[in-house]
């Protein structure tokens, strides 16, 4: 056999992990020994397949692994072995349920970064170690949260199950509103100095066509897909060769994958033609009217501004305010996006886009100096490393 | 599963009952009595507590029991009442809670097993 890539490697075990959890749950009936079953098994898988290569049936493996670990209960003083003991184990996995999966980890009653540390370590079949390592936070926080999340569902009785019709709409756009964090962590921070970090922008794409799939009728769960392929489309052009970041006008378009832009632009219109509005599909909009403009002097600014009034309707928030700003600079002209920007002050003082985005409106109306300040308050209210890098530039020119 | 369902009222809760005039609050205890009568094959036990002028607290973690007067957070918000239910589960309880019609928060919690 050869040896899986990094990435394979991840690919298989995020494609199997779900679907092991998913079956061993109800078998088990306890979220929490099933998914400690689960672990030990990736963890296995990850100490043998970089040496053995990965087996033809990885669901077969994980499953004997997980099976026999439960089997294997007496051999060690395990927390769940009463309850493992009783488990009457059937020779294969049941059929994939990872619906369920997702709704419990993503339950209003545990806090979001526990929904987050749970569904990347249930649902993907990540480590607590590559969690840890993607967040930039210790192991042992991220093993807290996933401790205390474990015990919650079982003390507080949150059910595996998929939520009834009348509590879908609000339960979904939690799930949804995790999946499109992971998919900021991820994107922000793409092509920084850790390019061995396990990359959250893919994992995030992943749920995102998982749910798709097994939600094919929701707008917003194909609105959210479209999304992240759009900003993914795209990704190449976004940093230099020194992971500087490259702004949407100086960006080399024949790096974008036209094709994928393509087809998230029709998994767009197909999710529109239900009509059912949502902001997810409002963003992929917006989003495509960048995507598909060949040259950024071809953007359609009037549309973007359309859109961002629907957002706004919506989902009102400052920071959707800021982004219309920005479009209404293109619309209106700088003066009137400043004017309108400025009315924000109050709200977004301490997000630095605000201030970067003044800055670049003061420059536009002549106020080098005032735009010099408001540089240099966004420099000091960003740690992202690219967006730093980008500020300073900026300061330097001018 | 058993949960019970703590009512909290805040200082504006209570303003605002305070300003409703007979009518009015002849209308809000009706809702109140209505939800008790649409969950009553869930709600095993329930009762209202008297305002939190008329609590004593007693601490026994200072050597002598220390009575005093008040209830033992000073805060804007005050456990006015509580129901216990019994439902299957926490989703169960959420609908339960997220229908009653009085004071604006309901802390739901587990009892133990």
């Amino acid at each position: 056999m050869t040896q899986p890539t990094h990435a394979e490697l991840a690919r298989v075990v995020r494609d199997h992990a779900g679907r092991l959890a998913a079956s061993l749950v109800p078998l088990v009936g306890d979220f929490a020994a099933a998914e400690d079953l689960v672990q030990d098994a990736v963890e296995a898988a990850l100490t043998h397949w970089p040496v053995e290569g990965i087996p033809d049936r990885p669901d077969a493996w994980l499953y004997t692994v997980a099976r026999r670990r439960g089997l294997d209960h007496l051999r060690r003083a395990h927390r769940h072995r009463q309850k493992l003991a009783l488990v009457p184990w059937p020779p294969e996995p049941r059929p994939d349920d990872r619906l369920r999966l997702i709704f419990t980890c993503c339950h209003p009653a545990l806090p979001r970064t526990a929904q987050v540390a749970l569904t990347l370590r249930v649902v993907c079949g990540l480590t607590t170690a590559q969690i840890a390592k993607a967040f930039l936070v210790p192991e042992s926080t991220v093993g807290q949260r996933i401790t205390r999340a474990k015990r919650k569902i079982s003390d507080a009785g949150i059910p595996y199950r998929v939520p009834s019709a009348d509590d879908l709409a609000d339960r979904l756009a939690e799930v949804l509103a995790v999946i499109y964090l992971l998919f900021n962590e991820g994107y922000l921070s793409t092509g920084g100095d850790h390019a061995q970090a396990r990359d959250l922008a893919d994992d995030a794409e992943f749920l995102a066509a998982l749910l798709h799939q097994l939600m094919p009728t929701e707008p917003e769960v194909a609105g959210l897909l479209a999304l992240i392929r759009l900003h993914r489309a795209r990704a190449s052009a976004r940093f230099d060769r020194n992971d500087d970041i490259v702004q949407l006008p100086h960006q080399d378009r024949s790096l974008w994958n036209h094709e994928a832009i393509a087809d998230a632009g029709r998994l767009l219109a197909r999710a529109a033609a239900q009509r059912r509005p949502g902001p997810y599909q409002v963003q992929a909009a917006i989003v495509a009217c960048h995507a598909e403009a060949a040259r950024w002097e071809d953007t359609d600014w009037a549309q973007i501004a359309v859109l961002y009034d629907m957002l706004l309707h919506l989902a009102p928030s400052p920071v959707t305010r800021l982004h219309r700003a920005i479009a209404l600079r293109y619309v209106t002209g700088p003066a009137a996006a400043l004017a309108e920007v400025d009315r924000l002050a109050g709200d977004l003082d301490g997000y630095h886009l605000f201030h970067a985005t003044r800055a670049e409106l003061l420059r536009d109306v002549g106020e080098t100096a005032r735009a010099r300040s408001a540089d240099e308050r966004a420099l000091t209210l960003t740690t992202n490393p690219a967006q730093r890098s980008l500020l300073r530039q900026r300061l330097s020119w001018t | 599963m058993k949960y019970v369902l703590m009512f909290v009222e805040t200082e504006e809760f209570a303003a605002d009952l305070a300003a409703m005039d007979e009518s009015e609050r002849g209308r809000a205890y009706a809702r109140v009595q209505q939800w008790f009568a649409d969950h009553q094959d869930r709600i095993t036990h329930h009762a209202h507590l008297l305002p939190s002028d008329t609590a004593t607290t007693v601490r026994l973690d200072r050597g002598e029991p220390l009575v005093s007067d008040g209830p033992f957070v000073e805060g804007k918000e005050i456990v006015s009442g509580y129901a216990e239910i019994e439902v299957a589960d926490l989703d169960e309880a959420l609908r339960v809670a997220k229908s009653w019609p009085a004071c604006p928060v309901v802390e739901i919690r587990p009892i133990a097993a």
